[in-house]
């Protein structure tokens, strides 16, 4: 039904949400941050539902981590996550070698300073994903060298 | 434990069209969060369309190799043909004006709206206001000044999603110096 498209699409949508929050009511950079995170965290939490429709129980976190990194990764960004590392004890680091949203951006600094505003959205997916498989957790994300990220899942477990 | 991954690859496309379609709800729902008024969300969807449409119309432009239109015939083809290269849908074009200056586009599955249904009180919203605004950002780009809006819209009750597109004036003064 449809095509690359509708990643452009994304990806403009995507620029724009981000020019838009970053205009609206002179708001704070960290405001405008949060509410990107907000609106992946939300399409995030949906869109797993439905992708994980038709499969069956996760055995464990690392399971629902595998899936993360291959499956969900590849039907947004079409790609998998080059390297996924655990310490065990609920530290996830996910390392993309090429990560889409950057890919088409300039190395330079004046660019590189706005990057992190990129990553936002694709925070909250992350962790919308994880939460509506019942796991609370914090995203954060880095630029290693552009385009290359590295996204740091924290798993919050129940004391 | 055996996971479905041939299903996966067929249904890889239909998949994409979720996140979108899903990704534009939440959008929309943040923006009714953060403005106070129904219309300042119209308005602010329409201004989010009008960017993209500012920088979509270049990608296309490359994609495509279009030539240039010389009536607002080959203006909806065109047209046409981005709703089918960047939403994958292929609307009707329609209900000509007798001048041939104003068109309408009918959309039989609108991909925006797919798992959406209006509460009452929303009923001024125009979920789908920002593609009004890239037909517009897009066409002013190409030199078309254009009118966009809503005739019918199946979210509200309608039989089909009717884009009404009219033709204002050519754009001459945003040519640059020295270019034909």
């Amino acid at each position: 039904v449809c095509t690359t498209g509708h990643t452009t699409c994304l990806i403009k949508t995507y620029d724009n949400v981000e020019l838009l929050a970053q205009n609206s009511d002179n708001d704070s950079k960290e405001l405008c941050v949060s509410r990107l995170e907000h609106i992946g965290y939300n399409t995030g939490y949906r869109f797993v539902e439905k992708a994980t429709k038709e499969w069956q129980r996760f055995k464990d976190e690392l399971d629902v981590m595998k899936f993360i990194c291959k499956e969900f990764w590849s039907t947004v960004f079409k790609k998998q996550i080059d390297n996924l590392r655990t310490n065990h004890m609920g530290i996830y680091v996910l390392l993309d070698n090429r990560f889409r949203f950057i890919t088409q951006m300039s190395n330079s600094k004046q660019y590189v300073d706005q990057m992190p505003k990129y990553l936002a959205f694709t925070c909250g997916l992350i962790r919308g994903a994880l939460s509506n498989l019942g796991l609370n957790s914090i995203v954060t994300a880095e630029i290693v060298l552009p385009p290359s990220c590295r996204f740091q899942i924290q798993i919050q477990r129940q004391q | 434990m055996s996971r479905q991954t041939q299903k996966n690859v067929e249904s890889k496309n239909k998949v994409s069209c979720d996140l979108f379609t899903l990704t534009y709800g939440s959008l929309v729902a943040q923006l009714i969060k953060d403005y106070d008024t129904t219309e300042d969300v119209n308005k602010q969807l329409d201004r989010m369309g009008y960017n993209i449409g500012l920088r979509l119309v270049e990608d296309f432009l490359a994609k495509t190799n279009s030539s240039r239109c010389h009536d607002m015939k080959e203006t909806a083809d065109k047209i046409q043909s981005a709703f089918k290269m960047y939403l994958g849908i292929s609307p009707s074009v329609a209900n000509w004006s007798a001048a041939n200056d104003e068109f309408s586009l009918l959309i039989d599955s609108n991909p925006l709206t797919e798992y959406v249904e209006l509460p009452d009180h929303m009923s001024q919203l125009k979920y789908s206001n920002i593609l009004p605004g890239v037909i517009r950002g897009a066409l002013e780009m190409v030199q078309i000044e254009v009118q966009v809006w809503f005739v019918q819209d199946c979210l509200k009750g309608d039989s089909t999603t009717e884009l009404r597109i009219k033709f204002i004036r050519k754009l001459e003064d945003a040519l640059p110096a020295g270019e034909d």
